[in-house]
């Protein structure tokens, strides 16, 4: 009856695909190398610098991107499910920003200089607290109208904190620190932000792919869902902090990258036969690759200046984010 | 079997339902009757235990339930409620087969079992025909006859249902209160709210009528549906015909 190895095949082909380009983005960079040399660089043998250049910079740069795609695809799904709305985005309804404020706050006041986890657990923290307060709204009134503006309020308060604490910045260096880091990028990072923010996004996934079986009787709201065996307070609780343990540690990580977790989710959604459940795992695969991809087209720009990922996945989301609003319109409460 | 006794609960420390008493057994469907906000589904909620009851207890068959979470009791009791809203387009057969959650353990896909209720439950609901199409793609009716469906998916020996009829065309209504009928017959307890008194006659072997939280009277429908019971309580004076059937005829209060 139903397509039960679908998911599967989906799932398959955006490994695939990644896989792919993961491939692929090893091959670009500033230095030229042939594809022979980075094969043998991979495997860590030929010529040390060529070992140096794939190892130590591009290899983390493209993990770390697939790590935080993921993330961010898989948040996006499972708070989409909790919500039962296609536009809560992590980053749409603030979550993204207010672990920007945590990862200020942690730069600003210098804890991140003398303790190196302080970034991520800042993150951490301040994107938790943004989720429960936009739980408890669900809570009361699952309106889409009523977590926008919540999420417009709560990013628009992160935002103004940054902004005072960037007023307040005594050191103008660390002032530029803070709005290059805000723009979201993954240039120069190393295989120390993957062992930094790794494990914290590993649990956040184990959390959220744990609630997955009960996402789908969420489809016919919270009553019904609890009357089908659905322990409500701890779903609650599992996709807040399983999404605030993602997303705080990949905003750690690379600033804030955003809609990749509005946009694989929507791109996923018809594969898995719009079930909400079986739609983490592709959406995780699916925000893995959109990040690389767009971090690859970055990477392979030629100019003076790199184009920051988080500008270019913002320019490509935000329309498509306009265009999910108006599509989506007729079924808004 | 489920049992309320001297149940009361209260939404934001209002008392929405007072000291209510209501018991449904095996091939009974007792209707829960009574004007807007007289605490009907209150009275469901608080049997669900999806408000926390302030005095009084619920029974499961004999056993004391009053403190557990609704999930605790997924299979043994369905819960129609009134009024869904269905968030994702997934198919009319999937989502019925949420009504099988209960049954599943953790990563295990439907079973033939779990597959034989849902084809069982789409027929008796009469939503078979549209069994592959979107469920947000159907009328407002045809989504109703699916949610009952998905609520018989359960084959929970007790079934409660929220205005089940209330979106339905007469012949919907009537099919409705078959597949009412036949899911009692088959050994459930129902408890089902209505607004329409004649479909209850026709429907239920007992009835509970509701005032402001309270219940004021019990029984057979004919001995709940007296004159001075629905002038007391609807405000409204009827017409009886034969056999029972009765129509709604003025307001008393003009």
């Amino acid at each position: 009856m139903m397509a039960v190895g679908r998911p599967l095949g989906v799932a398959g082909v955006l490994l695939a695909a990644l896989l792919a380009v993961m491939a692929a983005s090893l091959l670009v960079g500033d230095a030229a190398l042939a594809p022979g040399d980075v094969l043998g660089a991979l495997l860590g043998t030929g010529d040390p610098r060529h070992v140096f250049i794939v190892q130590d910079i591009r290899l983390p740069r493209i993990l770390l991107g697939a790590l935080v795609g993921a993330s961010l695809g898989l948040s996006g799904a499972a708070v989409q499910g909790l919500l039962r709305n296609p536009l809560a985005d992590p980053g749409v309804v603030g979550i993204s920003a207010s672990a920007g404020l945590g990862a200020v706050v942690a730069l600003y006041y210098g804890i991140a200089a003398s303790f190196a986890l302080a970034v991520p657990l800042f993150a951490i923290l301040f994107s938790l607290a943004a989720t429960a307060v936009l739980a408890w709204l669900a809570g009361r009134d699952a309106s889409v109208l009523t977590l926008i503006l919540a999420g417009v309020a709560i990013s628009s308060l992160a935002g103004a904190l940054i902004s005072l604490a960037m007023n307040l910045s005594p050191n103008p260096f660390l002032l530029s620190d803070i709005v290059l880091w805000l723009l979201g990028s993954l240039a120069n990072r190393s295989a120390t932000e993957v062992v930094l923010a790794g494990p914290f996004m590993a649990a956040g996934w184990a959390l959220l792919l744990a609630a997955a079986r009960h996402l789908p009787a969420l489809t016919l709201g919270e009553e019904a869902a609890a009357s089908l065996g659905v322990d409500l307070r701890r779903l609650r609780l599992q996709v807040i902090v399983g999404a605030a343990l993602s997303v705080g540690a990949s905003v750690a990580v690379s600033g804030i990258v955003g809609f990749v977790g509005l946009v694989a989710p929507h791109l996923a959604r018809p594969f898995v036969g719009y079930d909400p459940g079986r739609l983490l795992v592709p959406s995780a695969l699916g925000g893995a690759l959109l990040v690389v991809a767009a971090d690859l087209l970055v990477r392979s720009g030629q100019g003076a200046a790199e184009l920051k990922l988080g500008v270019v996945t913002a320019l490509l989301g935000a329309p498509f984010f306009l265009w999910l609003v108006i599509h989506t319109r007729r079924t808004m409460r | 079997m489920i049992e309320a006794r001297a149940l009361s609960a209260a939404i934001g420390g209002r008392e929405v339902v007072t000291q209510a008493s209501i018991a449904a057994g095996p091939g009974e469907i007792v209707g829960l009757i009574g004007p807007n906000g007289a605490g009907k589904t209150s009275l469901l909620r608080a049997l669900l235990r999806l408000v926390a009851p302030t005095a009084g207890q619920v029974l499961l068959d004999g056993a004391d339930i009053t403190a557990d979470p609704p999930h605790r009791h997924a299979r043994a009791i369905a819960y129609l409620p009134q009024g869904q809203t269905v968030a994702w387009p997934l198919t009319v057969r999937r989502l019925v087969a949420l009504g099988r959650a209960p049954h599943r353990t953790a990563w295990s896909g439907l079973t033939a079992a779990d597959e034989a209720a849902v084809e069982r439950a789409l027929a008796v609901a009469d939503a078979a025909e549209f069994a592959d199409r979107p469920v947000t793609e159907l009328s407002g009716g045809e989504r109703a006859r699916v949610l009952l469906a998905r609520a018989l998916a359960v084959e929970a020996p007790v079934l409660l249902a929220d205005e089940p009829m209330a979106s339905l065309d007469p012949y919907h209504q009537l099919a409705t209160v078959d597949a009412l009928k036949k899911v009692a017959a088959d050994g459930a307890a129902v408890i089902v709210v209505l607004h329409d008194l004649a479909l209850a006659v026709r429907t239920c072997t007992r009835l509970c009528l509701m005032d402001r939280g309270w219940v004021v009277a019990e029984g057979a429908p004919e001995a709940v549906l007296t004159d001075a019971n629905l002038a007391a309580v609807y405000r409204v004076a009827v017409r009886r015909g034969a056999g029972g059937d009765f129509a709604i005829g003025r307001r008393l209060d003009t």
